[in-house]
């Protein structure tokens, strides 16, 4: 199971809380997934805050608010203080938007707001980009997680850059990775897991399907056993045959 | 004096934050921002709200 911070979560999938049909299909997602965090935000208050709130205390999941919308440094900052303040948690999200269209991070905010919430007190988890140098910047300025994007958030189109995401599991062997965002199906959760991440998150995939519960429990699943796969060591690709019946002793037929 | 609560223009006679949010019937899962700083709730009481203020409350919503 992943350690993020020192505590230990009961599962590996990581979900999103936004875009469900209804509250009460919200809630059955996480009770068949038996996630073992829920992501929240913050908005405007406009009357439902306390209902909502009522409703993921209900879930008993541990909280990860986000900055999600944020795209400047003083913003994130901001947001981070008083979600750590409503949600009783130090833990936090951190998103720094840099573009519009791919909400890809801002990673030199990313890293910059890291570096602040970190010796504020905070233990943040970046929402970043695979990117080996910018990821070695975050651990430097204090982060004891990772969650890299699989791709574009809401995008569903899975694993854009596996190469990447190999190559940072590799450098950073005693990190605690998270793919974050961009998972559709449950073969990219599983392929996340199978190359040794620890964790998925992931929301619209599952509040989007046509039945979430039945998506919620599939993604579960394929966490459980995309680690499976990874803790059992895959045999090594390779492009020519190799028959996997002996060939001594097969009779002389011809 | 007018201030900017939420986005949206509005007239207050509050003297403080708490005066603003209870004026304004706000629940107590709420946490504040003024004029992009974060208050935090036990100094809401003795934060002034001035003319011009951008004033944010929050609450616990959905996110991914």
């Amino acid at each position: 199971m992943p350690v993020f911070y020192g505590t230990t979560v009961d599962s590996a999938l990581m979900l999103g809380t936004a875009q469900y049909p209804s509250p009460a299909i919200l809630a059955e997602a996480f009770r068949v997934s038996q996630a073992g965090i829920a992501t929240v935000s913050l908005r405007r208050e406009a009357g439902g805050g306390q209902a909502f709130w009522d409703m993921i205390a209900g879930l008993g999941t541990r909280i990860l608010p986000n900055t999600a919308g944020c795209h400047t440094v003083k913003e994130a900052v901001t947001t981070a203080h008083m979600a750590r303040e409503l949600f009783a948690t130090s833990w936090i999200k951190l998103e720094v938007i840099g573009h519009a269209d791919t909400l890809q991070p801002d990673v030199f905010g990313l890293v910059e707001a890291a570096r602040i919430l970190t010796e504020d007190g905070f233990e943040v988890f970046p929402y970043c980009t695979e990117d080996l140098t910018v990821c070695g910047r975050l651990l430097e300025v204090g982060s004891q997680v990772l969650m890299p994007w699989g791709a574009p958030i809401g995008s569903g189109l899975g694993l854009n850059n596996p190469y990447g995401l190999r190559s940072l599991r590799a450098h950073f062997p005693d990190v605690p990775l998270v793919v974050d965002a961009g998972v559709g199906l449950p073969s990219h959760a599983a392929q996340a897991m199978e190359m040794g991440f620890d964790a998925v998150l992931l929301n619209t995939a599952v509040a989007k399907a046509g039945d979430p519960v039945g998506m919620a429990r599939a993604m579960a699943l394929a966490v459980e056993a995309g680690r499976a796969a990874f803790e059992a060591d895959p045999m090594e690709p390779r492009d020519m045959a190799a028959p996997s019946t002996p060939v001594l002793g097969k009779a002389f037929l011809a | 004096m007018m201030i900017t609560l939420n986005g949206e223009p509005r007239a207050t006679e509050a003297a403080t934050l708490a005066d603003l949010l209870a004026d304004c019937g706000f629940g107590a899962k709420v946490a504040t921002a003024l004029n992009g700083d974060f208050v935090p709730a036990a100094l809401r009481t003795t934060t002034p709200i001035a003319e011009g203020d951008r004033i944010e409350v929050v609450a616990p919503m959905q996110g991914g």
